[in-house]
């Protein structure tokens, strides 16, 4: 019996959960001997002119190799993604000019870290402060510019779809603007790199979800052949998109060891991570919704503001990814997009779970919540007469996403009953009529995202078995955390029958690894599983050739079992041989037994599912716990529950925490007031129920899996169905909308000031 | 998140402390669980140039009975007053809010005196003891010197302390027969509250201590006065954000802070009205 499908317990954790993993800043080799310790000098001060620089008492305090300013760095400022405004592009130390608080204007070479923090704050630079922008939209006025030399705040415009007559015949229009607000990342284990030149190439240690990317970078910067630079991941502590690029932080840790003739080591402060490292989310959104007032949709525009933070980084490209989501799971007929991405004197947006997709999902979700309002239906409703019928796929949306399955109504269906939907409203309806101080909220959210996108994507694999019968997997994905050494280990040995403990995966070693993409939009499954599910066949084919040869026969009569990695001779009784024999005759020939495949995926994937939050909200004090939490995901063919379940897990925590608590906060003068996890609200399991998971798969013609990615979905569908349950709780007092999160006095305020507010 | 240099001394005793202090004036600061001191610290907020660790003090770590009160050594940590069944008889009030402060590493770590020493205005137990109208205990050179809540606080993280002088006991009265109640308000359970109430009331003798509704911990004077007046629970609850000076910040307003504050102390009172919480919730 195959292992796919089963529950098998991570390989990973024995050594996670005891001994502990090893991370960047724990790794102790030769080649980082004498390491010396880096420490960044920030801007205090969001927008300013740098007039000076006094350096020279730190460069005088122990322990102090060298301090560092723009003025003496000679590699070229990394070049912006080709679409964006080149004029915004971001120097690796702020030269002439900070944009946000965070930003580095220094660095200090010191023997030991502490000596580095001390010196640090015996850099003085001089500001002459300019006109902060924190608000986008003050930014899309143009007024002040923070790259003059751009000629605007713009860092890219898109349009889709653009018709003045959009909502022509339309019975009801309505409209909202909303705000997907900023929120941090908050990987565990904070940024961390060290490097050292060996033999003349440059060697980056780096907590990475993408090392061959890593390389290429640093490649690039150094003016380097890719072969002279080697990027290893060790064990990375979390990234949720934000370590998929590289920071100058880490671009200029080769010059700072070639400049002191040591190694280096870098590892940010929680508080520095918390400024520095880049922020998710961040859009400013206008829906617009129209249709009859039967429920039926018609048309549906959204406008988008993106803060892109000081430079443009990834973040200026998701309006990009919410547009291509920008229908949901409806048949819109008629859909405009339009976004705009501005810098503002704040941190720099990147990429953050579900990066995109859950602000698409978030405003189409809203649209459908305040639709039905309007029309006066049970939000379920309107979106049920909606749904794309599970007879339409591949389904070809307005804004020309290619759908591969899905049945989004039984996904609805499935999670209705699970969560008891009418017994919720019944129970709504006894606390509304008791005027219960203590009111319930339930929220329903449709999604459905891309994954492995947002073109075709393919990833590389190489499976090797060696003369002991053990295997090793060579994957250009690169886990933080997720289980890729349990999930890759499964197929093969689900493949070519040998025991998982016999099986190693290696991966986020460019030097070890030929190429490869990393893990990303969760990606790594679907395209990196399945190039290595390819690989093992490979392997099969061309020891079956082997096998057949050994045991005098032509390949044809060759029968292999998968359930103990024999190969036999069809229908005989005959032992046959093993992994062993075949690999031993392959080295003996002069090859190993391998196989490298780089699977090429037709088209990404569409992975969907429904969620069901309920709220219990405090009418007095504003208070909002969120007391259920159903959700149905289907990601097509699941490979391991149990890896699936965690991503789930993982992903609803998240996107709760950004509908209940969590939002980075600037001043007016642009000073973070969020920057540490006292003041940031990251949410704890005491904040959340137990989730009720139900299962739903249905496969995805696009890759031999039938896998669709999970990684992110949690993110994309609990944000609105939390956010929708706590706006359903206010309802009966005429609470159309509420922006997240859903802080106390937020709600308290929407009740105080609601048409039938009772002013608690 | 380095701290500037300091130096480290650890004391076996109360007079030693009292020594280190006499010896290093305002330089020093006390370590008595550090959950406060040390991210302060961390941060360069805070930067001692020496620090006194009382960890090992084993003298100043008890619950013991003295009759008509509970006498609780300074570095008790907020984990043994939780699960003391002394306290969950006599003042379960104290007992059950130690259960709520933080999260299980600083009920683990940090102690009674550290709290009420560092009399963060944000911090739950000053207002359980304002509550429960204790009484604190602290030593310096002259010898033991006894100090009324009351007080005790006497601005932004600042009390009666002396700069020599070590907190060493907090003496809380007996409660028997008392309702009470402790509200407490968060985003998070290990945060701050936004507002917090601790309560105890017996008859129309209320003591009712407010966490974060000034720069330093508060009595909630008025509805006190209000209760021993004759007023409602109701009533004189309105009356729970008088005196009060609630600042904003991240988390609320100050109007918000108010309204808490008023809802709060009623939830409070009732509870407490109708028997209060029982030992056997805590």
């Amino acid at each position: 019996m195959s292992i796919l499908g089963n529950r098998v317990l991570r390989v990973e954790d024995p050594k996670l959960l005891t001994s502990g993993g090893t991370y960047v800043a724990d790794v102790r080799v030769p080649e980082l001997d004498g390491a010396a310790h880096i420490t960044y000098v920030r801007s205090t001060i969001a927008h300013a002119n740098i007039t000076g620089m006094e350096v020279d008492e730190a460069r005088q305090a122990p322990g102090v190799l060298g301090v560092f300013t723009a003025a003496d760095i000679d590699l070229g400022v990394p070049p912006l993604l080709p679409m964006f405004n080149q004029a915004m592009a971001r120097p690796l130390l702020a030269d002439g000019v900070v944009r946000f608080v965070g930003e580095p204007v220094a660095v200090i070479v010191s023997e030991r870290p502490e000596q580095g923090a001390d010196a640090s704050e015996l850099v003085w630079p001089d500001y002459d402060p300019l006109p902060v922008i924190v608000d986008p939209m003050e930014s899309a006025r143009d007024e002040v510019l923070l790259h003059p030399a751009a000629g605007t705040n713009v860092v890219l415009a898109l349009t889709y779809g653009e018709d003045p007559n959009l909502f022509d015949g339309c019975e009801v229009v309505v409209s909202e603007d909303i705000v997907n607000q900023r929120v941090a990342v908050v990987p565990l284990e904070s940024r961390s790199a060290a490097a050292a030149w060996v033999d003349g190439r440059l060697w980056q240690w780096s907590s990475t979800q993408n090392a061959h990317g890593v390389r290429d970078v640093l490649a690039g910067q150094y003016g380097l052949d890719p072969a002279a630079v080697r990027v290893i991941a060790p064990d990375v502590g979390g990234g949720f998109g934000a370590k998929i690029g590289v920071t100058p932080e880490e671009v200029l840790l080769g010059w700072l060891a070639r400049r002191v003739g040591r190694p280096v080591r870098w590892s940010e402060t929680r508080s520095e991570n918390m400024v520095a490292m880049g922020h998710g989310r961040g859009q400013w959104q206008k829906i617009e919704i129209g249709g009859r007032r039967d429920g039926t949709v018609e048309a549906y525009r959204l406008t988008i503001l993106q803060d892109g933070g000081a430079y443009p980084n990834m973040g200026a490209l998701l309006p990009w990814l919410t547009r291509v989501m920008a229908p949901g799971t409806y048949v819109i007929p008629r859909v405009e997009v339009a976004s705009r991405a501005v810098v503002t004197n704040t941190t720099c947006t990147v990429a953050y779970r579900g990066a995109g997709r859950p602000e698409a999902t978030a405003a189409i979700e809203r649209a459908m919540d305040i639709f039905a309002f309007e029309v006066g239906m049970d939000p379920v409703e309107v979106r049920r007469k909606n749904l794309i019928p599970a007879d339409a796929f591949p389904y070809t949306t307005a804004t020309d996403a290619v759908y591969d399955s899905g049945d989004y109504e039984e996904a609805l269906d499935r999670v209705l009953e699970g969560a008891g939907y009418q017994e919720l409203r019944a129970e709504q309806a006894r606390r509304r009529e008791a005027a219960d101080v203590v009111q319930m909220g339930i929220g329903v959210a449709l999604y459905v995202e891309i994954t492995a996108g947002p073109t075709a994507g393919s990833e590389h694999a190489r499976v090797v078995v060696d003369v002991d019968g053990s295997a090793t997997i060579y994957t250009g994905t690169s886990a933080h955390g997720q289980g890729h050494d349990t999930a890759f280990a499964t197929l093969v040995s689900s493949r070519l029958g040998i025991p998982m403990d016999k099986i190693t995966v290696v991966h986020g070693d460019t030097d070890l690894v030929e190429r490869g993409q990393g893990t990303m939009g969760s990606r790594s499954l679907q395209l990196g599983g399945s190039a290595v599910f390819e690989a093992a066949a490979e392997v099969i084919t061309r020891a079956t050739q082997i096998a057949a040869r050994l045991l005098e026969v032509t390949p044809g009569e060759i029968a292999f079992d998968d359930s103990n990695g024999a190969f036999r001779v069809a229908g005989g009784d005959e032992p046959g041989v093993g992994w062993p024999d075949v690999a031993g005759a392959s080295k003996f020939d002069g090859t190993p037994l391998a196989a490298s495949v780089d699977f090429q995926a037709s088209e990404p994937t569409f992975p969907f599912g429904a969620h069901l939050a309920v709220v219990d909200v405090d009418t007095e004090t504003g208070q909002v716990r969120l007391v259920r939490f159903v959700a149905v995901d289907d990601a097509g063919r699941i490979l391991n529950p149990l890896l699936a379940e965690g991503q789930r897990h993982g992903g609803i925590a998240q996107g709760s925490a950004q509908a209940l608590l969590e939002e980075v906060c600037f001043d007016a003068d642009g000073n973070p007031v969020t920057s540490n996890l006292a003041d940031y609200a990251a949410i704890s399991a005491t904040e959340l129920p137990s989730f009720e998971l139900i299962a739903m798969e249905t496969p995805t013609p696009i890759n031999p899996l039938g896998a669709k990615g999970i990684g992110e979905s949690g993110t994309v569908g609990s944000t609105p169905a939390v956010q929708s349950a706590v706006v359903d709780a206010l309802g009966h007092l005429g609470v159309r909308h509420l922006d997240m999160p859903a802080t106390a006095e937020r709600v308290w305020r929407a009740i105080q000031d609601a048409p039938s507010g009772k002013g608690a | 998140m380095i701290p500037a240099a300091f130096d480290y001394q650890r004391v076996d005793s109360v007079d030693a402390a009292v020594a280190a202090l006499g010896e290093h004036g305002d330089e020093a600061k006390l370590l008595a669980g550090g959950h406060s001191l040390l991210p302060l610290m961390k941060l360069r907020l805070a930067t001692p140039s020496v620090l006194i660790d009382l960890g090992r003090v084993q003298e100043l770590s008890y619950v013991q009975d003295r009759g008509d009160h509970i006498a609780i050594g300074a570095l008790t940590r907020h984990h043994v007053l939780h699960t003391s069944g002394l306290l969950a008889t006599d003042a379960p009030l104290l007992a059950h809010a130690a259960g709520q402060v933080g999260d299980p590493q600083v009920r683990h770590r940090g102690t009674l005196g550290g709290s009420i020493a560092h009399g963060d205005p944000a911090s739950d137990l000053p207002a359980v003891l304002l509550a429960l109208r204790a009484t604190l205990v602290a030593r310096g050179p002259e010898g033991n010197r006894s100090i009324a809540v009351d007080d005790f606080f006497v601005g932004f993280l600042e009390t009666a302390l002396r700069p020599d002088e070590v907190l060493t006991e907090v003496q809380v009265p007996k409660v028997t027969g008392q309702g009470w109640s402790f509200q407490k308000m968060n985003r998070r359970a290990q945060d701050w509250a936004i507002v917090g109430v601790a309560c105890v009331l017996s008859g129309t003798a209320a003591g009712i201590g407010l966490v974060n509704m000034a720069s330093r911990p508060l009595r909630a004077s008025a509805t006190e006065a209000a209760l021993a007046g004759g007023a409602s629970l109701a009533d004189a609850a309105q009356a729970a954000a008088e005196g009060a000076e609630a600042s904003a910040d991240l988390n609320a307003s100050a109007e918000f802070r108010e309204h808490l504050a008023r809802v709060l102390v009623r939830r409070a009172l009732e509870e407490s009205a109708a028997g209060g919480r029982s030992a056997a919730r805590v």
